[in-house]
């Protein structure tokens, strides 16, 4: 049976009174929606990916996109996404993938809590003219603290203190690869994660010589598959982060093609160039609770108890009980990661049907590490769909030490969220290594813009916490009281531990 | 708003409650009527080895035995009665306030180290959370809290404060906005040997709160203050920080001071934001905390609440307003202002 093509997605259309025929619009796109016939730029709108690439690059404004109205018969069910899919597994056969976070139509319950704001009892604090802290320490903390005095009257600390990362943000910026990112991405999440005073994850991909200069800033990642792993790169990390799952595709790996293994990949991961880099689901020394432990300590002997260790789990339906074992493994911190977190590839079935809400994942992990007693002994890190700073704010309301951002930071650097990282094509440089796609991303430029972005969100957060009249960021961690929900209804309020609006 | 003054005796000497019934009347400004209330210690010397329980009853019929029977459980009521009340034009008994005189038997809570005192706390929650009509709201050894939804004067007289004599006494007025008005609600707030008033609202409430419930406290006032006793009973007696410690955990330096610190300075108040952050209290207040040694007074970290400290020999006085003081004390040695966050303290010899 013939299936058939599909209907394109986008229209692509060029106002020809506006066009001079530069041909930037050729250049620029890598997926060949347009291309030049004798002297005239046709154009091909079923390669578009509705990237934008094109339309920032024409000088002339001359370029407009429009999603192709689609001419399926209207079905509340049966919905183009739906019949499109099988029509293209029908065809191929195999698992389909997709790029960036899930995209089904699910309300953000971000955007259903609201803040306080303090009125005329309680004055709220302008962060312009008061002490703001947003000061943040990950790691490990003590549950009491023990001092003695000595015979005269001085007061010495008997307790000591494992070390901790130290952030001037509560916001972080979450793990991604070099090999899933090009080098020139990763080098200006680091500038931007420099210049904001936090740190970013180097993602399972190693450490790249570049990255260097900017180790004190990042964290770096044991996955399953160990790619890049030596005592060297543990050492020049801030902290250690195993990764147990990711919110975008809980319970699967990962898999780096072998043609985006190109020479300097093949380096910094340590296998061989051209070859799949598959990180399996399982970590095959980690079938329990005990193994992690295990894990989580050898990690910090070969690194002579020096550096914090983060396990990070992807937020699912036992996301709590599972914290609450990570945090009895020796971890200083866990990262919950919800299923608005983006990938680079994960197959869409995943990606937009596994996992749960990082809010929900978030309030769940902080109430049962205070029921058993070890909240304030743990850190906890929120990732997946953080997309401002009130997303940031609610976050930490809910129980979060610090949240990781993701795609907001490749946003800040050109991303368009078209959602085709996984072709390896990307046409701002960020989710590709091909060399002169990469080469149109400027490290130095582009990581100033996400040190613009932490630096304006902290600022809003600072604003969000005077209004509330709250001056530290430990204050806000856990206050459910600051939150009202709105239009949720009473269950999610009930796991939320959140009052309705006007209560 | 809310008033508060507090004063201690350092020589241990005791004072009738005269004096701060007029002082805290004075503030009825910064009052609506809705909640006042005295705490003084040493005022029941002839059981000075018993635990005081305090307890409101809306009925000593039916509610009531289910109290007495939980008491007898875990230790023995050395005599109980009910507090003497004089009702007045302004204030009608709501609740019947009732005082029993307990002895905990310390063999019924091994494994801790301040069994006596766990067993208290342990009946406290379980009163306050799981019988309807029972409110325990101090408990403490030879100190008493009286309290109810009035102003001052009505409830000084209502409990005839200036009959009572301790060497320590703590005053609130109460100007509620967050929560309603009812006795469980007005201050001081006690928890065995503490007792706390304070002037302003805890935007850290929802953080402290959940804080200390880790810890199997139970707040069940509907009030930010409640949470400060148990703080201060959680940092003070389980963990045996000292007044100035506690104070540092519940009001720390910003970091911009600490950074600035000697080495070993800033270590110890590092671990101290680190280990004790949820415990640290946020948005406008002036506290005085007291137990059975002495009392403590201090503010938030910019000083958003008034909070003045005065000396007359022996005597330390904290207030909202100095007119205060002088009205319990014309001439006084010295009046000042501490720092914001910074803790004035008054032991006891």
């Amino acid at each position: 049976m013939a299936v058939g093509s599909v209907p394109l997605r986008y229209r692509i259309t060029i106002d020809r009174d506006r066009c001079m025929e530069c041909g930037r619009c050729v250049e620029n796109c890598p997926y060949g929606t347009f291309r030049w016939e004798g002297d005239r730029i046709v154009v091909d709108s079923r390669n578009c990916t509705a990237c934008h690439r094109c339309i920032a690059m024409c000088p002339r404004d001359a370029i407009s996109l429009a999603e192709y109205p689609c001419d399926y018969r209207s079905h509340p069910l049966w919905t183009r996404d739906a019949r499109e899919a099988i029509y293209n597994q029908a065809r191929s056969g195999k698992i389909i993938l997709a790029g960036m976070g899930n995209v089904q139509p699910l309300p953000p319950i971000f955007d259903s809590l609201l803040l306080d704001a303090c009125q005329v009892t309680n004055p709220s604090i302008d962060p312009l003219r008061e002490p703001m802290e947003l000061r943040t320490y990950i790691g490990k903390k003590p549950s009491k603290l023990e001092f003695s005095r000595t015979p005269d009257g001085d007061v010495d600390l008997r307790t000591e203190l494992t070390p901790n990362l130290m952030l001037e943000t509560p916001i972080m910026i979450g793990h991604m690869s070099y090999g899933a990112i090009s080098l020139n991405a990763q080098l200006a999440l680091a500038k931007g994660a420099h210049g904001a005073g936090t740190f970013l994850g180097t993602g399972e991909g190693g450490m790249h010589p570049a990255i260097f200069p900017y180790q004190d800033n990042m964290i770096v990642q044991v996955a399953s598959g160990r790619f890049g792993v030596d005592v060297d790169y543990l050492n020049r990390g801030a902290a250690i982060e195993i990764k147990i799952g990711q919110g975008a595709k809980p319970g699967i790996g990962g898999h780096l093609p072998g043609e985006k293994v190109c020479a300097d990949v093949s380096c910094t991961r340590m296998i061989p160039m051209g070859s799949d880099a598959i990180s399996p689901a399982p970590h095959h020394d980690i079938y329990s609770i005990e193994d992690l432990a295990q894990l989580v300590r050898s990690l910090k002997e070969a690194t002579e108890w020096k550096k914090p260790v983060f396990v990070k789990i992807a937020a699912v339906h036992n996301v709590a009980a599972i914290a609450a074992g990570i945090a009895r493994s020796s971890a200083d911190a866990v990262v919950v990661d919800g299923f608005r977190g983006g990938t680079g590839a994960a197959p869409k079935v995943f990606r937009d049907h596994v996992g749960i809400p990082i809010e929900a994942a978030i309030s769940a992990v902080d109430q049962k590490l205070r029921n058993q007693g070890v909240r304030n002994e743990i850190s906890v890190v929120a990732s997946g769909g953080i997309r401002n700073a009130a997303d940031v704010t609610k976050a930490i309301a809910l129980g979060a030490d610090a949240v990781y951002i993701g795609t907001a930071a490749l946003v800040a650097m050109g991303c368009r969220v078209c959602g085709n990282c996984y072709r390896g094509l990307c046409p701002w440089g960020i989710a590709t290594q091909r060399p002169d796609l990469v080469a149109r991303l400027d490290p130095e430029k582009e990581g100033e813009h996400v040190a613009n972005l932490i630096h304006a969100w902290t600022m809003e957060v600072s604003e969000l916490m005077g209004a509330a009249g709250i001056n530290a960021i430990e204050s806000l961690r856990g206050n459910r009281d600051r939150l009202r929900g709105y239009l949720l209804d009473e269950g999610m309020l009930k796991v939320l531990d959140v009052k309705p609006v006007g209560a | 708003m809310c008033g508060i003054i507090s004063v201690v005796d350092r020589a241990g000497n005791r004072m009738d409650g005269s004096k701060i019934k007029k002082a805290l009347s004075l503030m009825d400004e910064r009052g609506s009527g809705e909640g006042a209330g005295y705490a003084a210690y040493g005022v029941y010397p002839e059981f000075a080895d018993c635990y005081a329980l305090h307890v409101f009853f809306d009925n000593i019929v039916e509610t009531k035995s289910f109290v007495d029977d939980l008491l007898k459980i875990w230790g023995t009521i050395e005599h109980d009665e009910e507090i003497p009340t004089f009702e007045g034009p302004n204030l009608k008994k709501v609740h019947t306030p009732w005082r029993y005189f307990f002895r905990p038997d310390a063999s019924l809570m091994s494994g801790t180290p301040s069994p006596e005192e766990d067993i208290v706390t342990y009946l406290v929650m379980k009163v306050n959370t799981s019988i309807p009509g029972a409110l325990v709201y101090s408990s403490g050894k030879n100190i008493g809290v009286f309290k109810a939804a009035g102003w001052p004067e009505d409830v000084a007289d209502f409990y005839r404060i200036q009959d009572y004599e301790g060497y320590i006494w703590l005053a609130h007025n109460r100007y509620p906005t967050n929560t309603k008005g009812w006795w469980g609600g007005a201050h001081p707030f006690n928890l065995l040997d503490w007792s706390v008033i304070h002037n302003g609202e805890i935007t850290s409430y929802g953080t402290n709160r959940r804080y200390i419930e880790s810890f199997g406290y139970r707040c069940t006032m509907f009030t930010d203050t409640e949470v400060v006793a148990y703080l201060v009973d959680l940092l003070a007696r389980k963990h045996g920080l000292d007044e100035e410690m506690a104070v540092r955990a519940l009001a720390p330096p910003f970091w911009d001071d600490i950074d600035a610190m000697p080495r070993k300075e800033k270590e110890m108040n590092l671990a101290i934001r680190l280990a004790y952050g949820s415990a640290m209290m946020n948005g406008p207040f002036a506290i005085v905390v007291a137990n059975s040694e002495g009392i403590c007074g201090f503010s938030d970290r910019i000083k958003l609440r008034p909070l003045i400290a005065a000396e007359k020999g022996d005597r330390l006085y904290i207030s909202s307003e100095e007119a205060a003081i002088r009205c319990m004390e014309p001439e006084l040695d010295r009046v000042w202002m501490p720092r914001a966050g910074e803790p004035v303290i008054g032991r006891v010899r």
